[in-house]
């Protein structure tokens, strides 16, 4: 079955982000928010660990990373922008959410 | 200033919106800025995150606080350092940063630049050379 | 205690000042100053417009000195001293013109 991963911590504080790619299988989504949405920047330590995660699907929450003043043109190549509506519709769809906080 | 005077620094290593330590940090400087201390920032780690243009809370309903680091100039606040090293990490460059400016009143007001990018070795020393550090 | 303003009851905290910064038109510094005993004039205006205008641009209310300094860069230099400010708001230019402004207590007032 098909799990959601979340993440709402920055990449470079904790190792939530880490754990989390660590678990999430191929077929599985993760879904970065609050200030988990700077691991879907590019260009950071982050970028080579979102590509080399295959199978897995990422997600990232379009107002917060609004709200920290990123810009969607610099999110990592594959990296989905979602809505308030998106995270429900992808918590929906999964069998189950996994909470990386 | 006095003879007196003590180098504060506020050393602030968190991400904007999803902890209050930016804020307050923006805070108890603003309030310290009264006693007429030397006062400078530093951004470290997350911590350049709070200075990053184009911030818009509009959609996530919390308060966009990163306009007040503008009005740091008028409270005397002129130093920010920002680790050189923290936004290379993150893939951040000085463009991605606000222009935040002071005016120098000796100078018949002429603006001038508040950021200074370091390396985290000058850093180091800057830090060593205070009386004391905050931090959020 | 709230203030009744133009048929409308708005909310203030304790010390008086509007809970909510979208409540405010100019009849609530009319009401406040008169509660104050003052009346206001366009000198008291300029300093109360220029506060809601730093507001807008800075998301804080500023720190009497540095409401006295700008003020002289931006009304002239005969304005922007403390002396000309306390005549205006007897209670504290920083305290007094905020509240009436509609903005929060002075961020940096001690």
């Amino acid at each position: 079955m098909s799990e959601l991963h979340t993440v709402n911590k920055s990449p470079y504080e904790k190792n939530s982000f880490d754990s989390c790619i660590g678990y999430a299988q191929a077929g599985s989504a993760v879904l970065l928010f609050e200030d988990g949405v700077y691991a879907a920047m590019s260009g950071g330590a982050t970028e080579a660990k979102v590509k080399a995660a295959e199978g897995v699907k990422f997600y990232a929450l379009g107002p917060d990373m609004k709200a920290r003043g990123l810009s969607v043109d610099r999110v990592i190549e594959g990296v989905e922008i979602v809505d308030y509506a998106g995270f429900v519709d992808l918590a929906a769809e999964h069998s189950k959410v996994v909470s990386w906080v | 200033m006095s003879e007196d005077t003590k180098k504060f620094m506020y050393l602030n290593r968190r991400a904007p919106y999803g902890t209050i330590y930016a804020w307050e940090s923006l805070e108890v400087v603003l309030i310290g800025a009264a006693f007429e201390q030397d006062v400078s920032l530093a951004f470290v780690d997350d911590g350049v995150y709070q200075i990053v243009k184009g911030q818009d809370t509009g959609e996530v309903d919390m308060k966009n606080f990163s306009p007040t680091y503008s009005a740091l100039g008028d409270y005397e606040v002129t130093k920010l350092y920002v680790e050189k090293e923290s936004l290379e990490e993150r893939g951040l460059t000085l463009d991605d940063l606000m222009h935040l400016t002071w005016e120098d009143e000796d100078e018949d007001w002429a603006e001038k630049d508040s950021i200074r990018l370091v390396s985290r070795e000058e850093l180091a020393k800057v830090m060593e050379g205070q009386d004391v550090v905050f931090s959020f | 205690m709230p203030i009744e303003v133009n048929g409308k009851t708005l909310e203030t905290d304790e010390e008086g000042y509007l809970v909510n910064l979208s409540d405010w038109e100019p009849a609530v510094a009319e009401i406040m100053a008169k509660e104050d005993d003052l009346e206001l004039n366009s000198e008291h205006w300029d300093i109360i417009t220029f506060l809601r205008e730093y507001y807008e641009e800075y998301q804080i209310a500023p720190a009497v000195r540095v409401l006295t300094k700008a003020v002289g860069k931006k009304l002239g230099k005969e304005k922007g001293n403390s002396k000309y400010l306390y005549a205006l708001f007897p209670y504290g230019p920083g305290k007094q013109a905020c509240r009436f402004a509609g903005l929060p207590k002075p961020t940096g007032c001690i």
